[in-house]
């Protein structure tokens, strides 16, 4: 396949991004690995808070957009077919919206529970363990568990945040930006599980509803962000702000071009890589074949996210495309 | 730290950890513990005053925390209503650790009787009461009936 087609993740990814891809998936692993052991450290000390069985279902939840990863990563490298034209790069844009739906759906579900269990002043109770001899309150283990595994997102949090725009990889973004706020989490369980422990019964109710409610945004977000991509929305940068700065540098070049009346173009984001329809008004008798794949060549060149890339050439611009800034001040 | 500083905090105003929302430890203490049995023959035999081994349990646990024993009898279901309408504060009779009532009553860890061999049991005791829970839990591991 010639250096002009790229349909690969894996073909021609920059030294710094597959860098950056390497590092992102140990940390994926590391945090898959880490959040198996908090899981099962949680359980042993559920007890009946409310609090503490969301914050338990959160960090499973929290192991959907690493699932989605690894599996997007399978497909993304597979190479396009007569079947599949496009390839399978939307895999990890359908990984993004599964975690996104699920986080929406269990979050909604545990604030429901959290809710019903204040109206009907269910009284959380929390009794005692014997640990080597000693009797315990359950609710300091509760405490003391929650305050070590708050360690593990302080750590992969920011290394994934640092990766994501450098792979442009949404998922990852999102996951980075949900590790973020999982302090609050352990903060919200710990101050629920103290709340009973003092007998104020209703702040572990409170905490419960407060964790879940962050489940239920962190759904939202990345649902919203999920289907904009799926709807084929142009593509913007890694956290969704702004409409993607490599669509200047391609107005550039083909301002550049001499020959070329008016061009626009449609770029989409396939969950890491960019597809490219270039639409060129050309001056009289002035399209080839050769400039045609001219430009192919030169926007590879441009960014190593250009993958597949459609030049057509038309009489006059449809009115919907991307067009040089001046031209079209949205953003 | 924020557990540390919490702990410091609340126990400077003088508020233990554990505590009861209403208050069912503090008020039986140096009273009078209502406790509720279920009859069981073999474990809780009626009579006045209600005889078996579970009865010494409870008279025993109801002597650590320098309480009278006031007995109540009843079905199961009657003593969990009462728990959940706070009319006794503790209930005895043959119950699991699977029991049913784990939504309507606290369950306490289980204990076995030295005496014979009755199983795990437990004992109910309001939902949330978690001082009185957990010195109930003390008692059994302390008087080594603990399971």
């Amino acid at each position: 396949m010639s250096d002009r087609m790229r349909s690969r993740l894996a073909e021609g990814l920059p030294e710094a991004q597959a860098t950056a891809l390497k590092q992102a998936i140990r940390w994926q692993i590391f945090t898959v690995a880490y959040t198996a052991v908090t899981i099962t450290a949680v359980a042993f000390v559920l007890g009946n808070s409310q609090a503490m069985k969301t914050a338990w279902i959160e960090d499973m939840l929290s192991l959907l957009p690493q699932v989605s990863f690894f599996v997007a990563l399978l497909f993304m490298n597979r190479r396009p077919t007569p079947k599949s034209p496009y390839g399978k790069h939307r895999a990890m844009s359908v990984g993004h919206l599964v975690a996104g739906v699920a986080l929406l759906a269990v979050g909604g579900s545990l604030a429901a529970e959290a809710i019903i269990g204040i109206v009907r002043a269910e009284h959380p109770t929390i009794g005692t363990v014997n640990l080597f001899g000693y009797t315990v309150w359950l609710g300091w283990l509760m405490v003391i568990v929650m305050a070590i595994i708050v360690v593990g997102p302080v750590l992969y949090g920011p290394a994934k945040a640092k990766l994501a725009p450098v792979l442009h990889n949404k998922l990852l973004y999102a996951d980075a930006d949900m590790a973020k706020a999982d302090w609050q989490t352990n903060a919200a369980s710990i101050i629920g599980v103290l709340g009973v422990g003092i007998g104020w019964w209703w702040l572990d109710g409170a905490a419960a509803i407060f964790i879940s409610s962050g489940i239920i945004w962190d759904g939202f977000r990345n649902t919203r962000a999920a289907v904009s991509d799926l709807m084929d929305q142009r593509a913007r940068t890694f956290d969704n702000r702004d409409r993607h700065p490599l669509a200047d540098d391609i107005h550039e070049y083909l301002g550049g071009l001499a020959w070329i009346t008016q061009a626009g173009i449609r770029m989409r984001d396939e969950g890491q890589v960019f597809h490219i329809e270039v639409f060129i008004v050309p001056g009289d008798d002035a399209f080839t074949a050769e400039r045609a794949d001219e430009i192919t060549r030169a926007l590879h060149d441009l960014d190593w996210k250009v993958q597949d890339v459609v030049v057509a050439v038309t009489g006059a611009l449809p009115d919907h495309l991307d067009l040089p800034r001046s031209a079209d001040a949205r953003s | 730290m924020l557990a540390a500083a919490a702990v410091l905090v609340l126990t400077g105003c003088g508020v233990s950890i554990p505590s009861d929302p209403d208050g069912t430890l503090a008020r039986a203490a140096g009273d009078e513990l209502r406790i509720g049995l279920a009859i069981e023959p073999g474990l809780i035999d009626s009579g006045d005053p209600p005889t078996g081994p579970l009865v010494d349990v409870a008279r025993e646990y109801a002597a650590s925390i320098d309480a009278d024993a006031k007995w109540q009898i009843g079905s199961e279901e009657a003593l969990v209503e009462m728990l959940e309408h706070q009319r006794i504060d503790i209930a005895f009779g043959h119950f699991s650790p699977q029991s049913p009532w784990s939504d309507r009553a606290a369950l306490s860890r289980p204990f076995t009787l030295q005496e014979r061999d009755s199983g795990e049991l437990v004992a109910l005791m309001p939902l949330g009461e978690n001082a009185l829970v957990s010195n109930f839990e003390h008692f059994i591991d302390d008087s080594g009936r603990a399971q």
